[in-house]
């Protein structure tokens, strides 16, 4: 094993790069070596953190690479960090899609390069931390702090509405976050920890957890987001630049997903078994609804957006099944929407660059001009849908055979979910891509340069690599998903 | 015990008094330059008396126990005082040059008042304590009127004096209530007293009140707030930072010490008195502020939002309240120092600034100032990892332990709401494009740039080391 603080350096690696570049004055000259700083130091943590998944090991269902210091003297909190099944996936996507941002970001960001990158490190830094926290108010700090940055993304280099865009998703997620600092609290009260390791137990009384449990909805619902909490988004999405919705999409929903499991089903198995049917019915709502909406938007990233919705939907399934599949197909379900949901903004960044619109009428017959393009476009749209092969398949599969041990209703809805994507997906490609070019704007319009490649042909791969080879994400989760589901078992038998 | 006569000079209350007539002569045999050299010689008495403070071992006002009182809690906000006092009169030193307004009485003015609130903070009898107030108060009556020539200032100055003195006219009317009924102003005595009653009789009730109104103007709480935004906006900038930094921890400390000490045992009767101003000054303050466009106006209202979430902590009532409200003050004083330096020394179109729009573009001109701002403004709004949210959370750590629910959820609620405007002063400055560029100047003193660097620097690496202040205010006892 590693005897150096590797996460520690991960989380704040980042911020060291964030600090150099505060040094760096900005010109017409030095903007590159702005972004060359920003690439590589995200790079080095995206290299880092594969060390982190290379050393991970297997057998070990509970946290690696820890790090412990009391931090308040008075109370129990700790900077206590580590890494487990659960939590090595979303670090690896943070650390694998930042670099990409930066990247993507590269021309189309001109103005005040310095605060953009500095935005992004500054996120990547809260990103890592907030899932590599085993403290719950560490966690909470990282969850909130995250705020700060993309409200800023959102609101100096966003589009024609950004400053309601960012107000809207600043005060809704944290209306959202306040609560759950409540529930901290009263959790802190009752137990005298914040350990995350700790509290993954039944340590409430019922009533107790029924409110915890509401209030940690409250921001985990807004975050994910469920139906009927997820206005924010698609004004947010819209909004944002291309690598804000990268991120967005990629990262920051997942935050949702990840507290669900952690602290919902982790902390308060009772008051979860409670609010399952609730949870059931809003996703599938969620799915149904969200999918019909995708279908009649006009704009492509809106149309995105609600198709996020949808797939979210999906994952809030698969974690309240609590059952192997069930949890397994939604961590696939939100690692495979952190790529292609990722890669379908960028594709999008991509045209949008070049045409600066976003309507969909605008387009048609990109295949006659852009062909590689199209071919890229192609692979994230099937993935999104859940073409096996693709690493959509392997989350929405795992779900529903999970959902039959469940209720057929639930099946029902999921699949009729992911019928509809299939329909809104392949709808939009076929009016952006085939048939002949109707628009004459678009008469030269010029296929994937090459730092497109860089971007967009990882993302790829690894969108197939996720469906062909599943057991190379799954095997390190299993053990740690298998403990909160033994633990939440062992609570509710009793 | 004083064996020696000269050791009474070392009592800070007194060293302070004598020096503060020490300046106010300096200053008026000073032919030229009299306002700077009683800045600094105000400065280095307020230093000194710092220490005496901090160095308390002998020479405190425990021999005057009927008077004034001595404990870890009212040293914290002594030196808290003092050093807010500090703080405020070097960063507005600048300003009154520039403004041209250069009386020497002004640091004087704030000594006397910085030792009224060091009486306040101590005293431990309704007497001293009324006495302490009304000296406190005259000096801040004059400061806001300070400016003659202005007509907002001397308005300021008039309403703050006759708003102040009618709510001393309550305070006092309370006070006697109190000690008609109880027969003792010592506030040891009174708890004496009253420990031998289950209930309250309808005249002390009405005592309690009455002091509770006075006490409740003096913090500036909901509904008695109604004088802060006026005063704030018509005094000078540097006055309205006095204004903002310092009275508030004195009279915060008051108030704690009359509600904890004397009638400690009937909690229910002043806590709901608390808890009302506690809920309304939250709320008020977050969704007055919103619609202001006078940045003074903005920061007198969140100072009231503030003090709602202090008054949280006094509802709780139990050593966490008393550390939550510490580490609070401790981070309001902070923040309100660091946002003033900067406001001091920003000229727009060689006016100082007063108009929240009038920050737009300075992310493009100034960036260093205005990530300051914001740093500041996330700060105040309780957003992690910056100081402000500690103070919340002890807040609410306090409140929870007393179980106060469902005043803890409406406290987050109003956090949410005036979160909106501090990150409306955010947007200003960043997302607002401006046209006219470079007309915001920002000029400031090398001491002023200290100050703001330690606060800013406080604000932000707080986070890393959180057990100093922490392990100070958990040891405090009231």
């Amino acid at each position: 094993m590693i005897d150096w603080p590797l996460v520690s350096v991960i989380i704040f690696l980042p911020l060291i790069g964030a600090l150099i570049i505060l040094f760096i004055k900005e010109d017409e000259l030095t903007s590159i070596n702005i972004k060359w700083a920003a690439l590589l130091t995200t790079l080095g943590t995206f290299v880092l953190s594969l060390i982190l998944w290379l050393q991970f090991d297997y057998s070990n269902p509970s946290y690696q690479y820890e790090e412990k210091f009391r931090w308040f003297d008075d109370f129990n909190f700790f900077y206590h960090i580590g890494v487990d099944g659960i939590s090595l996936f979303m670090i690896l996507l943070s650390t694998f899609l930042t670099p990409l941002c930066i990247l993507a970001s590269w021309n189309n960001i001109k103005k005040r390069v310095k605060e953009y990158m500095l935005s992004f490190l500054f996120l990547e830094t809260v990103m890592i931390g907030m899932f590599a926290s085993i403290d719950i108010l560490l966690f909470y700090i990282f969850f909130e702090a995250v705020l700060i940055p993309m409200y800023l993304i959102i609101g100096i280099w966003g589009g024609n509405r950004r400053i309601y865009a960012s107000f809207k998703f600043f005060l809704y997620t944290l209306l959202g976050s306040v609560l759950m600092l409540i529930a901290i609290i009263v959790m802190y009260r009752n137990t005298s920890s914040m350990s995350i390791e700790f509290l993954q137990g039944n340590y409430f009384s019922y009533n107790t957890q029924l409110f915890l449990w509401l209030a940690f909805f409250a921001s985990f619902a807004v975050k994910i987001p469920m139906w009927p909490f997820h206005t924010w988004l698609p004004d947010a999405h819209v909004e944002a630049p291309t690598a804000g919705s990268v991120i967005l999409a990629g990262v920051l929903l997942k935050m949702g997903g990840y507290g669900f499991i952690r602290f919902s089903l982790g902390m308060l198995p009772e008051a979860t078994e409670f609010f399952i049917p609730l949870i059931m019915t809003l996703s599938i709502v969620a799915i149904v609804y969200t999918s019909l909406v995708a279908l009649a938007q006009t704009d492509i990233k809106k149309l995105i957006a609600y198709s996020s919705v949808a797939h979210m939907g999906i994952v809030t399934i698969g974690i309240f099944l609590v059952n192997q599949q069930g949890l397994e197909g939604a961590m696939m379900q939100m690692i495979s929407h952190g790529l292609v949901s990722a890669a379908l903004f960028l594709c999008v960044g991509v045209i949008y660059d070049r045409m600066h619109t976003r309507e969909i009428e605008f387009y048609g017959g990109l295949v006659q001009r852009m062909p590689l393009y199209a071919t890229v476009f192609m692979i994230f749209m099937l993935g999104s849908v859940g073409l096996p092969g693709t690493s959509g398949f392997i989350g929405e599969f795992l779900v529903i055979v999970g959902a039959f041990k469940f209720s057929s209703y639930v099946v029902i809805g999921a699949a009729f979910g992911i019928i509809l994507s299939a329909v809104y997906m392949l709808y939009l490609y076929k009016r952006i891509i085939f048939g002949t070019i109707t628009n004459n704007k678009l008469a030269d319009i010029l296929d994937i340069n090459t730092r497109e490649k860089i971007i967009l042909i990882p993302l790829a791969i690894s969108v197939i690599l996720l469906g062909i080879f599943p057991n190379l994400f799954l095997d390190p989760m299993r053990l740690s998903l298998e403990l909160i589901i033994t633990n939440y078992e062992i609570a509710n038998a009793k | 015990m004083l064996n020696n006569i000269y050791n009474i000079f070392f009592i800070p209350e007194i060293f302070l008094a004598c020096s503060s007539f020490v300046c106010l002569l300096f200053g008026l045999f000073l032919k030229k330059n009299a306002f700077r050299q009683t800045s600094n010689l105000a400065v280095f008495v307020l230093l000194l008396t710092i220490f005496l403070v901090y160095n308390d071992s002998e020479s405190n006002f425990a021999n005057y126990k009927s008077l004034f009182s001595h404990s870890s809690f009212i040293n914290f906000f002594k030196i808290l005082a003092l050093s807010g006092s500090i703080a405020s009169i070097i960063i507005s030193k600048d300003y009154f040059l520039g403004i041209k307004l250069k009386n020497f009485e002004i640091p004087v003015l704030f000594l006397f008042s910085t030792l009224g609130m060091m009486l306040m903070i101590a005293s431990n009898n309704l007497m001293s304590m009324y006495l302490a107030i009304e000296l406190q108060s005259l000096s801040l009556y004059v400061a806001a009127a300070i400016k003659r020539d202005s007509i907002s200032s001397a308005e300021s100055g008039v309403k703050y004096f006759i708003l102040g003195a009618l709510s001393s006219g309550i305070l006092l009317y309370g006070f006697s209530l109190i000690y008609g009924f109880t027969g003792s102003m010592n506030f040891d005595d009174i708890s004496f007293y009253l420990s031998k009653y289950d209930n309250l009789n309808l005249g002390l009730i009405f005592g309690l009140v009455f002091v509770m109104v006075g006490l409740a103007f003096k913090v500036s709480a909901v509904p008695f707030h109604m004088w802060t935004p006026d005063v704030y906006e018509g005094a000078p900038n540097s006055i309205t930072g006095f204004f903002a930094i310092v009275p508030k921890i004195a009279a915060v400390a008051l108030i704690y010490r009359f509600c904890l000490v004397p009638f400690e045992n009937f909690y229910l009767e002043w806590s709901q008195i608390i808890l009302f101003l506690s809920i309304a000054s939250m709320f008020l303050g977050a969704i007055a502020a919103i619609a202001q466009s006078n940045i003074k106006r903005l920061l007198a209202y969140s100072s009231i939002g503030h003090i709602g979430y202090i008054l949280i902590a006094l509802v709780a009532a139990n050593d966490d309240g008393i550390k939550a409200a510490s580490i609070y003050m401790f981070s309001y004083m902070i923040m309100n120092v660091a946002i003033f330096a900067i406001l001091l020394s920003l000229k727009v179109k060689n006016e100082y600034l007063i108009n929240i729009s009038d920050l737009k573009g300075l992310s493009k001109s100034n960036p260093i100032v205005s990530l300051s701002i914001s740093i500041i403004m996330l700060s105040m709004a309780g957003i992690p990892p910056f100081i402000g949210f500690f103070g919340k959370f002890y807040v609410f750590i306090a409140a929870i332990e007393q179980e106060l629910y469902v005043l803890s959820v409406l406290g987050v609620l109003a956090s949410v709401i005036s979160a909106f405007y501090y990150l409306r002063i955010i947007k200003i400055m960043y997302f607002d494009e401006s046209k006219s560029e470079g007309i915001i100047n920002f000029k400031i003193s090398f001491q002023s740039k200290i100050i703001l660097f330690l606060s800013l620097f406080l604000i932000i690496c707080f986070i890393f080391y959180p057990s100093l202040l922490i392990n100070i205010s958990a040891s405090l006892t009231i």
